[in-house]
Order: structure tokens, then sequence, then C-alpha cells
């Protein structure tokens, strides 16, 4: 039968099937990191059980670490609990660590990607939802919860029900100016924040395998922000060059014979998904958001809209309200005072090139804080290989050490309450970058962009 | 975990839609090491003010309404994976949240936690939230067993995994079952493709 890459990639892990269509998954590798790991290794010891394959796992500090002189110690009292507790952890179950200061740490799913830890048709879990970024290589990988982090730990598996499938296809050629978090945020858009709910998602067209690994990690990554429990995309060529050489990645006769199962894996022909849609690439434009969820966005020129669904209004007007905007409104000319570069989403080094090529011979507006935070160690090595750091820093923007930073303000970088700032992030939730933080998302070049000119701008117009 | 069977209780409605796990409990309350605690701190920003003063329109603290059942608007527990979300809803005191529409991660971690997740149809949200707002003292009842909810004999099923439904009315965990069957997940991997 006519199998999606998602069935391909679920049906080698199943350990077993239980009654109420449960499946016991077996997870290929673990993630963790400070914030929901202590009560998954506090829970091991409570039951006195071992790690069951702590090979399989990689931990690294990335929620609350400071982006600013990370080799003194931690100044905030319980960020350094969380991050002293993961360390002790590590130590005492004999996990690997990539703490602060160490060349391979950075946020999770930015490190296990470039460590080659993020393979085609693995299963991959983490305690945190955007690790459907992984999926951008071909594997299942999916957010959990502290229990289930728990239960990897125990047993390397996880009780499943087998989420439905969608495929989302967007074919054509993307307009100038037009890049991956667009599209991600046009799809999010048009399906709204409960959109994909139950389901997993297969990203299929021309348009997504014209992207880079970076770009379809940015897809893969907010499909959470539309309910889906992940979103995975077929491994192709870009993929394989990718993953080639890659630390942890096969390597030699491994590679190839890697190499040879990688390439069955994609949605066989008439393979059945549960919902599709396609989307046209020549339709996408530069996008914003204006609410409180990512699925409330607009085309940059676009207004506001009147009313958003059919039902009631009220939690509608209530995130107008706390946004400072109004029903049919444009948000062209809005003056911002923050750009936060960085995150899951996009801070990788083909972010920071987007924006070190765009603010490269230019100054940031008078009263913007411009902070570009790299994703990881690598990416913060590479940018100053390339010598991103010193254009960045001619233009006036801070360039960071990794880590999460203000894409949930854990640490000291945050949003004051009532400013607008213009980010890369996933999530514009109510006080999600500092209590009272009105977050507009869009693409590192728009953020570029509204960084330069300190206001909300017809980015058309802004590029050569 | 603890026994779930039936819950009768008064009920404290939100109907917010898109409840996302930020306002549930923001990011900066997730500094613990420990599971206790967190309700002290549930709909922070919407409870307090910046000055850590109770915010009075805020229902969790308008004492017209009280209950261990929270009927919120839909899509509730969109957003991060924190089970922390589930954690602090328990530990200020609910045991049911009814909503006519749940993200799927939060419903996993609350089923995990004895917090029931009922899921109804829009129509009988709006019904219930209207019959609690006409008379606060509108006593609901949530039956596990029969996957029954109801308020002045206006009766509704809800689905639960089956599964799920055994763990929670015997209190089991998932941890227990699954360290239960290390056999068949080694021979699982002696069998398994492994790149």
């Amino acid at each position: 039968m006519a199998k999606t890459l998602f069935d391909k990639v679920w049906d080698a892990h199943v350990v077993k099937q239980l009654e109420g269509n449960i499946d016991v998954l077996y997870i290929d590798r673990h993630l963790i990191h400070e914030v929901t790991s202590p009560q998954a290794f506090a829970e091991l010891e409570k039951r006195n059980l071992p790690l069951f394959r702590k090979e399989q796992m990689v931990a690294t500090p990335d929620h609350n670490v400071p982006t600013e002189n990370q080799h003194l110690p931690i100044r905030d009292a319980l960020s350094k609990h969380q991050v002293d507790t993961l360390i002790k952890n590590c130590e005492k179950f004999n996990v690997e660590l990539y703490g602060l200061g160490h060349p391979f740490q950075g946020i999770v799913h930015v490190i296990g990607p470039e460590l080659g830890v993020t393979l085609p048709g693995r299963t991959m879990v983490c305690g945190d939802s955007h690790t459907s970024t992984h999926g951008a290589f071909g594997a299942i990988a999916f957010g959990i919860g502290t229990s289930q982090v728990a239960q990897v730990m125990a047993s390397q598996c996880l009780l499943q029900t087998r989420p439905k499938t969608m495929r989302i296809t967007v074919d054509g050629e993307l307009a100038k100016g037009v890049l991956a978090k667009d599209i991600i945020l046009y799809i999010i858009a048009q399906l709204t924040a409960a959109g994909g709910t139950g389901y997993f998602v297969e990203y299929a067209g021309s348009a997504i395998e014209s992207l880079s690994m970076e770009a379809r990690m940015t897809i893969c990554n907010m499909s959470i922000e539309m309910g889906a429990r992940g979103g995975m995309i077929a491994p192709d060529q870009t993929t394989f060059d990718y993953i080639e050489g890659r630390e942890f990645a096969p390597h030699g006769e491994d590679f190839e014979k890697a190499l040879a199962y990688w390439k069955t894996l994609k949605t066989d022909e008439g393979a059945k998904f549960d919902k599709e849609y396609n989307f046209n690439a020549a339709d996408i434009a530069p996008m914003i958001t204006y609410g409180t969820n990512p699925g409330m966005g607009i085309k940059i020129n676009d207004k506001v809209p009147e009313k958003l669904g059919e039902g009631n209004q009220d939690s509608f007007r209530k995130s107008l309200d706390y946004m400072g905007f109004g029903p049919g409104e444009s948000l062209l000319g809005k003056e911002v005072n923050w750009v936060f570069i960085g995150s899951c989403t996009n801070s990788r080094i083909e972010d920071l090139r987007i924006v070190a090529d765009y603010v490269k011979g230019k100054k940031k507006a008078d009263g913007v804080n411009a902070m570009i935070v790299p994703g990881s160690k690598q990416v913060e090595k590479q940018a100053i290989e390339e010598g991103l750091d010193k254009v960045l820093m001619e233009a006036g923007f801070v360039l960071r050490e990794p880590g999460c930073s203000a894409c949930l303000g854990m640490n000291e970088d945050k949003v004051p309450a009532g400013e607008y700032c213009v980010s890369t992030s996933n999530r514009n939730f109510e006080g999600r970058q500092g209590p009272g933080a009105r977050t507009l998302l869009a693409s590192p070049l728009v953020a570029a962009i509204t960084a330069v000119e300190g206001k909300i701008v017809d980015i058309t117009k802004h590029l050569n | 975990m603890e026994k779930f069977s039936k819950v009768i209780s008064k009920a404290v409605p939100l109907p917010n839609e898109d409840v996302d796990t930020d306002q549930i409990i923001p990011a900066r309350f997730l500094k613990a090491t420990s599971r206790e605690g967190f309700g002290d701190n549930l709909f922070r920003d919407w409870r307090f003010n910046s000055d850590d003063s109770p915010k009075a329109d805020f229902v969790l603290n308008d004492d017209t309404y009280s209950g261990q059942i929270l009927v919120a608007g839909r899509n509730f527990g969109c957003g991060s994976s924190r089970e922390h979300a589930a954690w602090a809803l328990a530990d200020y005191g609910f045991k049911v949240v009814v909503s006519s529409f749940f993200a799927d991660i939060f419903k996993g971690n609350a089923l995990g936690n004895g917090l029931l997740p009922v899921q109804v149809s829009d129509d009988y949200l709006a019904e219930l939230i209207a019959a609690i707002k006409a008379d606060p003292a509108t006593e609901v009842t949530v039956d596990l067993p029969n996957q029954t909810i109801s308020f002045n004999g206006n009766e509704a099923t809800f689905e639960v995994n089956a599964y799920k439904k055994e763990c929670m009315l015997n209190g089991y965990d998932d941890i227990d079952y699954l360290v239960s069957i290390k056999d068949e997940i080694e021979a699982y991997e002696a069998s398994a493709i492994t790149i």
C-alpha cells in the first residue's frame, strides 16, 4: 500500500500496539534542556529507575542562560540553580552535556541539526514544543511534557495515539523579499492557530523543495503554532549535502548505507492524507502579525481585519486592545523601538546573513534597541569568521551570546510593557517577551528593515 | 497519580478563546526544579497587577465563582509544551477543564496529571457558560466512568481514550507500564533499523 513519509517513519518505530489505538513508539534521540528536565530526573530518582539509554540523549542549557558575559556566573539565582541542576543531573546520570562555554552549546533545536544528531527517519523528542523543527530533515520530531521526558529517560519509548496526516503543498516561485518565515506565517494565518491540531504535517511542493535546510527548519519549527504535533519535509539532495561531514552524522561507508535508506523516505505516489491544502507561492507576501496568537497574521501592506471568524468577537477585541491596534487599521508607519532577531525559528547563520546583508552600510534608527542572538556557539563563531559581527555592530546592532533570550524572556532579555517589538521568534502571546510586551512576528528581513526605519514599512520599497 | 472518578462542583467560567500556556503559567515562573507550588502563579498576569495586587475583574479574583471545574473557550492550552500549565491548574485546585477544543500537548499533559480535559460542542459550552453566569451556584457533574457531563439536567457525553481512562480511574502512570515492557523494547532495538 502506498505510504506517506510520516507513515514510513512512524511504522518503523512502533514497538507494539495496545488497545485503544495506542502505540508504544520508540524514540531514537532525546534532547533535554534545563527547564523541563529537573522534575523528570527527580522522577527517576524517586522511583529508583536507571536511565535507559543515556547515549541517545543530548543536553544543553538554553532557555534561562544570559546572553552577555556567559563566562561569568549566572546572576539570577533561580536561573543559576536550574542550570546547575542540569549540570548536576548530567554528571550523576552520565549524560553528554554541552554547557555554557562549550563550542557545541546553543538552542537545542539549533544544535541538533548542526551536530548531525538530527537525521532523516529518526524519531526525536524534547520537552519543548518547537522540537517540530527537526522534521525539516524527514524526522518525526515533537514536543512533550515533563512526565513524558521521564518516560523516555526510563524506557526510550512513549505511549502515543497516531496523529492524522495533513499535506500542505506550496508550488511556484516566491517573490523577492518573501522568506520561509513569510510562508509559514501565511499558512498559519490561513489555517488558524488551531487548524493543525490532531495532525502531523508534511510540507511539499516546488516552493518548499527550493528552500535551504535553514529555511525548511523555520517552516517546520512553527508547525506547533497551528496546533500540529509536528511538521516534516522529505529529505532530498539539499538535506544530504547539509548532513554530510557533520560531527555525529554517519561517515564514509556508513553515510552511503544511510543515504540508501534516506532516499526511500518520501511519500509514495497515491498515498492518502487525512487532509490536504494547496497554496500558490505567488500569493505569499512579506507577513507580520497584529494580534496575540501566531494565526493573527497579515501581509505587511494589508490592514488589520474588521473581525475574525464568524463567532463571538470578544477574544479578537481583547487581543487588539492588548496590542493597541484597531480593526481595519494599517500597521504601516507604526513606530517600533525593539527588534529581536533570534530564537529556534530564525537564529541560524542564514538568518544572520540576511540581516547583515541588508544593514551593511546602514544604521539602525535612533531609539531602536536591536538585539541579535545567534542560535548556537557554532553560529556565533561562523558569523564572526564571516565578519558579520562587524557589519552588525557598525549598523548599531548588538550581537549577543547564544540562547533562547527574548523569545520568551526567561533571562534578562525582555521587552518593556507596552512597547512594540518586531521579532523573528515564534510566539506573539500576551507577555511572551516580558509582562505587557507587544510582539509582532516577522521574517529576519522585515525585522532588519524595521530596525533601520524605526517603524513598520512597505518592505518592497526597500529592496534593491 | 491520584485516582479520578466523579466530580460534582460549581464551575469557574473563562470564555477567552486560544488561552495559551504562557497565560496559564508565564515562562518566568518556570525556574523551579520541583512540581509544587505553581498554583500561586496560575494566570499570573491576568490575575495580578505588576505590583502583585489582584486584578478585581479577573474571574479567579471574583468571589462570585468558585469550584474545581474550569470552563474555558475554544483551543485551550495552545502554545508551549510546558507541563507546568497542567501542574498549575491542578495545584490551584482544578480537577476538570471543560472546553470545546483542546491543544494536543496540553491535553496529554493534563491526563497525565489527574486533570481531566472534557471536550464538548461549541453550543454546549455556550449553554454551560450562560448557566454559570446566570447562577454561579450551578452544580456541574463530570462522571468519568460514564463519560458524561451534566448541569441543570442538560447532559452531554465526552470522548476519552480508553487507555487514558483506565489510567485516570486507577491512578496509573505511563511510566509504570513502559518500564514493565523493557524486554520487548530491547527486542525492538535488536531488530530495528539503526543509523
